[in-house]
């Protein structure tokens, strides 16, 4: 037997600062678990301010500052503080509610080095409709505020049905703004996505029409801005190397200090939970029997054992939340495969959905809208 | 292309040089990303502050390192980055 590889260091801290939103956008990547969270078990600022200086220790050199909301935390700026003395590049994520007008430059001064504003639509009001709430407003102010002051903005969009016919004008509002990346990812149909896919889900002509324009615009672009394009999993028959690997490059930690391999690695069952409260990053990341339940290639079942297209180490297998929730074992290849054994059963439920939602005398569900308040 | 002579390069807004420790290494940082440096690339980087022209960094370079016309490696290596957006343009 050959020696393991060693363990490689993490590069990327997502701190999940607050599950609290004002939107309520129907294709949220935070778990649907979120329902009834409490902002007082939300971690202190000490916490986050030594888990910054673990996870630079430990090598991560990019951290993301989302939620929920991350505006919602009055110690942002004190966060960014100690993000910019560990030596880590920040980046906001946010919706950009409430105004970031009074903050940004506090935050700025505290060290922020980047801005992610996320939009739903480039029309104000299909995007506040998507969104559940008034916002477009302020995400123009937001993202000019960002350019004024010499930081770089991000846009970002989640893409799907009421919305992917709309990407040359999410593109051309993404110049006018500009931004030097634009991310449009299509919703990936797990949590808050999974529980609308009816409404959500795109046929596959319009996921090909998005990403003739996208390939179009990059090309125009060139080094100017550029546009990362994220096709849905439905759409593909081979996995993403989703996180870069179980344990390979990314810590997620959730607002309540439970550190995860990925954002929604907490659907999956009989995994050992960890906290910052009880134990450092480093123990976390090299000795927890989490990170290490599903890292290298050991793991891996068939057809994953015997790849014949050797991707073990391209795709990790894929995501292992979507192949627990397609098959059940978390430890199957990802269905997306075209190799699994699921992979039919996929397809016949995927085309199954899409000729239920895109049949002509369907009526358009609502979205269930995200929330993290307990209905009454 | 850049003229040597008058362009003063300097990295674009958010993004830094960053010495790695945990790796041993210097790494450019940007926007979701990070570009691994060797040597001579972290040491033209350093430099790239906006006061001095491309001829001026090659010829510090030059003299610390004893070498002699460092002026073509730091043209090519300018706008490798340049390429990837992390220079502010030339004409900016």
């Amino acid at each position: 037997m050959a020696e393991p590889a060693p363990i490689a260091y993490p590069l990327m801290l997502v701190a999940e600062l607050s599950y609290v939103c004002p939107l309520h956008c129907p294709y949220c990547s935070n778990p649907t678990s979120i329902v009834g969270t409490r902002r007082s078990a939300e971690l202190e600022t000490e916490h986050w301010t030594r888990v910054f200086g673990e996870a630079a220790r430990l090598g991560v050199l990019q951290l993301a500052l989302t939620g929920g909301e991350p505006l919602l935390r009055r110690d942002l700026e004190q966060l960014c503080s100690a993000a910019r003395d560990a030596g880590l590049y920040s980046t906001l994520v946010t919706s950009a509610v409430p105004a970031l007008d009074e903050r940004l430059p506090a935050l700025q001064e505290a060290g922020l080095d980047h801005v992610q504003v996320s939009f739903q639509h480039a029309d104000p009001q299909r995007s506040d409709a998507i969104g559940g709430a008034v916002a477009y407003d302020l995400k123009l102010r937001a993202a000019a505020l960002v350019v004024e002051l010499g930081m770089p903005l991000t846009v970002n969009v989640v893409l799907h049905r009421d919305n992917l016919d709309d990407v040359e004008a999410i593109i051309a509002l993404a110049e006018e703004l500009g931004a030097r990346r634009l991310e449009l990812a299509n919703a990936q149909y797990h949590g808050w996505a999974a529980l609308n896919r009816a409404a959500l889900l795109p046929d596959a002509g319009q996921v090909e029409r998005a990403e003739r324009v996208v390939f179009d615009a990059r090309e125009r672009l060139g080094a100017s801005m550029d546009i990362l394009w994220v096709l849905p999993d439905l759409f593909e028959d081979l996995p993403k190397p989703c996180m870069g690997g179980w344990g390979a490059e990314a810590i997620i930690i959730d607002p309540t200090g439970r550190v995860l391999p990925c954002q929604s690695a907490a659907t999956l069952p009989d995994l050992p939970v960890e906290n910052v409260r009880d134990s450092s990053l480093e123990r976390i990341w090299f000795e927890s029997e989490l990170f290490n339940r599903f890292r290298g290639i050991d793991w891996m079942q068939e057809p994953c054992r015997t790849c014949p297209l050797q991707r073990q180490h391209v795709d990790h297998g894929g995501c292992r939340c979507q192949a627990f929730a397609l098959t059940g074992d978390a430890a199957a290849t990802d269905p997306v495969c075209h190799l699994s054994p699921h992979h039919a059963a996929l397809l016949t439920d995927r085309d199954a959905a899409l000729a239920a939602a895109h049949a002509p005398a369907t009526p358009r569900p609502a979205y269930i809208a995200r929330t993290t308040r307990a209905p009454r | 292309m850049i003229d040597p002579v008058t362009h003063r390069p300097a990295l674009a807004t958010g993004v830094r040089l960053h010495r790695d420790s945990v790796r041993e290494r210097d790494v450019l940082l940007f926007p979701e990303g990070a570009l691994v440096l060797n040597d001579t690339a972290a040491a033209v980087l350093a430099l790239c502050d906006g006061t001095r022209t491309v001829v001026d960094i090659a010829t510090e370079l030059a003299t610390a390192y004893g070498a002699d016309d460092l002026l073509d490696d730091v043209v090519e290596l300018l706008e490798g980055v340049a390429e990837q957006g992390l220079l502010e343009p030339a004409d900016g």
